[in-house]
């Protein structure tokens, strides 16, 4: 996270941080290759026909290089990789990529949506009931919130769905394309943020108002106003960036649960049904895609520290 | 960091005089009692099946009636609640543990060895949420254990980074430099000063995680890969018994309360010890 000294700047410590989320991406292709070579059960039996002669095995596991010691398949996949190539699903045939990008479409819409509507809610109230300490405000929404975060999410879709779709029948049970497909999942996901970024601003608000500087501030007569957005909000967003970076890696890796209650075509439905398939050029692909999504974020909340708050130099 | 003189336990037990908290500690009372108690007051044999008993709704004999196969729900609910309370403290004792160590040194230290531990730090959460755990239990064959392992791993990354970034904004303040400046030793500074700085932090981020990571575990069991039937885990209960909404809404619903009420009484908890736990806030009232 530390980079080069003032003198590369904020370019050169971006240019050090890209290279280090190739390395990191590395990694992470590692990790997914030896995960998937250790998982139990062998691809080429549920691939070939349910009975497959020794000779027809052989030939599958020739065609996806599995005859090739583990190093070398790895290689071979890394090399795919460079050339933009993420191969082939073992099961349909078909590339892994537009499946995957599509995927993440979905998830992106859906995220973005839920997202945006827990952010601004968050944050308002979050500070709202900062601000307001201990008042009957803050009580009632540390309340809710705390009930909110107490649902779990696939409670929170079945009860959407209950009566949302059975009882009243405004919106569907699940599926996408339409406006109306994303009102309940995204619902059902932002209630559950919602209710966390309250919670996180609400907290990261406190800690600062308690500040000897904030005390300071007050006394000598700075207004109320300038006091909350210039000295207590922009330390209140160092943790809160953290929180945030991290939430959208959540939300990234695509809500497997909401996907998975709503029938949802996002990239967390496919990563599990390409996990239970033993798919793994899909697992790959999802992962890579996800995983690159969620480093550069973080990157970004990184970078953002020092943007909020210039005690913190990148050396 | 001062201004009171209170000990740890009497500010805890202050704490517990704010009403959310003390209907959170009513609850886990309850909840301790009936995980503890499970097998002399559940009813019936949780694993015990009648199927002429398939869906009843509560009775005398069944007081949160039946699930599909005719078990018992209350039976269930009582031992499936000793399941979560378990995997929730569980996970969360391990991976702060790990956390706040690594955490604390990478901030305090930096140099060569706090790259390392970002790049590992990074490494994990760059498997977004739920995707380290599904790939993991997906490996490692579905099972609570390995669920939990899968979620100790995922927790463990969150309190690095928390802890460094506090330790960070911390590490310059007058406080710090003022103990620097009395001679005070390297390991004293970083426990005695920076550390209780990150004490609200991780107060609040340990009920969050507690309750989280019983979600998390309950996540996955209702995708069936973690706990297995015929475990009562509520997380798997709720994902058999989701085909009966319609007919049978008791069997979505207790397990659904169950996970609920534990989690909400780790959360109601955490919040008010927050509130008595740490200094700032207490100024700031």
């Amino acid at each position: 996270m530390r980079a080069p000294g003032l003198t590369g700047g904020l370019a050169g410590y971006v240019v050090k941080r890209l290279l280090g989320m190739l390395l990191l991406l590395a990694g992470v292709t590692f990790v997914v290759f030896g995960m998937m070579y250790l998982a139990p059960g062998d691809v080429t039996v549920m691939l070939a026909a349910s009975s497959p002669s020794p000779e027809q095995v052989a030939a599958i596991r020739r065609e996806f290089g599995l005859d090739q010691p583990p190093w070398v398949q790895y290689g071979m996949f890394l090399g795919r990789v460079a050339q933009g190539d993420l191969g082939d699903s073992w099961i349909d045939r078909r590339p892994v990529m537009p499946q995957v990008l599509e995927a993440f479409g979905y998830t992106l819409r859906l995220a973005a949506v839920a997202l945006a509507v827990s952010v601004a809610l968050g944050t308002a109230a979050g500070i709202v009931s900062a601000v307001r300490h201990r008042s009957a405000t803050d009580e009632s929404i540390l309340t809710v919130t705390l009930l909110g975060i107490s649902v779990p999410v696939f409670v929170t879709g079945l009860l959407l769905i209950y009566t949302f779709a059975f009882k009243l029948g405004w919106f569907p049970t699940s599926g996408a394309g339409t406006w109306r497909h994303l009102v309940l999942p995204a619902s059902t996901l932002a209630s559950f943020l919602t209710a966390y970024n309250v919670r996180m601003m609400r907290a990261c608000m406190l800690e600062v108002l308690g500040q000897d500087y904030v005390r300071t501030a007050r006394a000598k007569g700075v207004r109320e106003r300038w006091v909350l957005g210039r000295h207590a909000l922009r330390n209140a967003l160092v943790p809160m960036a953290t929180v945030l970076g991290l939430q959208v890696g959540l939300l990234l890796g695509g809500s497997v649960i909401t996907e998975t209650v709503f029938a949802y075509p996002g990239v967390g439905q496919l990563v599990v049904s390409a996990i239970s398939a033993r798919d793994t050029p899909l697992v790959q692909a999802c992962v890579l895609v996800t995983a690159s999504g969620f480093i550069l974020v973080n990157l970004l909340v990184d970078v953002s520290y020092v943007l909020i708050d210039p005690r913190i130099r990148l050396q | 960091m001062t201004g009171t003189k209170e000990t740890g336990g009497r500010r805890v037990r202050r704490a517990l005089r704010q009403p959310r908290a003390a209907a959170g500690a009513l609850v886990l009372a309850a909840l301790l009692v009936g995980a503890v108690g499970a097998g002399w007051l559940a009813p019936h044999d949780p694993a015990r099946a009648d199927l002429r008993l398939r869906l009843k709704p509560p009775s005398r004999e069944y007081p949160l009636g039946t699930d599909w196969i005719g078990r018992c729900l209350l039976s269930r609910l009582l031992y499936g609640i000793r399941l979560t309370l378990t995997v929730g403290v569980v996970t969360v004792a391990a991976g702060v543990a790990a956390g706040v160590t690594l955490g604390l040194v990478a901030g305090f230290y930096g140099g060569a060895l706090e790259g390392a531990i970002m790049r590992a730090t990074d490494l994990l959460l760059a498997f977004p949420y739920f995707l380290l755990t599904v790939v993991f239990v997906a490996v490692l064959g579905p099972s609570l254990l390995n669920a939990m392992i899968a979620i100790a791993a995922w927790t463990a990354p969150h309190y690095v980074r928390l802890v460094r970034s506090v330790v960070l904004s911390v590490r310059g303040r007058e406080f710090v430099e003022a103990a620097r400046a009395l001679g005070r030793p390297e390991l004293g500074i970083l426990t005695r000063h920076i550390l209780p700085a990150c004490v609200p932090t991780l107060v609040v981020q340990a009920a969050i995680f507690c309750a989280q990571n019983m979600l998390m575990a309950a996540s996955l069991s209702f995708l069936g890969l973690g706990a297995q039937p015929p475990s009562p885990e509520l997380g798997a209960m709720l994902g058999a018994g989701r085909q009966y909404l319609r007919v049978a809404p008791q069997v979505v619903a207790v397990p659904a309360v169950g996970i609920f009420l534990g989690v909400l009484a780790f959360n109601f908890l955490g919040d008010a010890l927050r509130d008595h736990l740490d200094p700032g806030a207490g100024r700031a009232a």
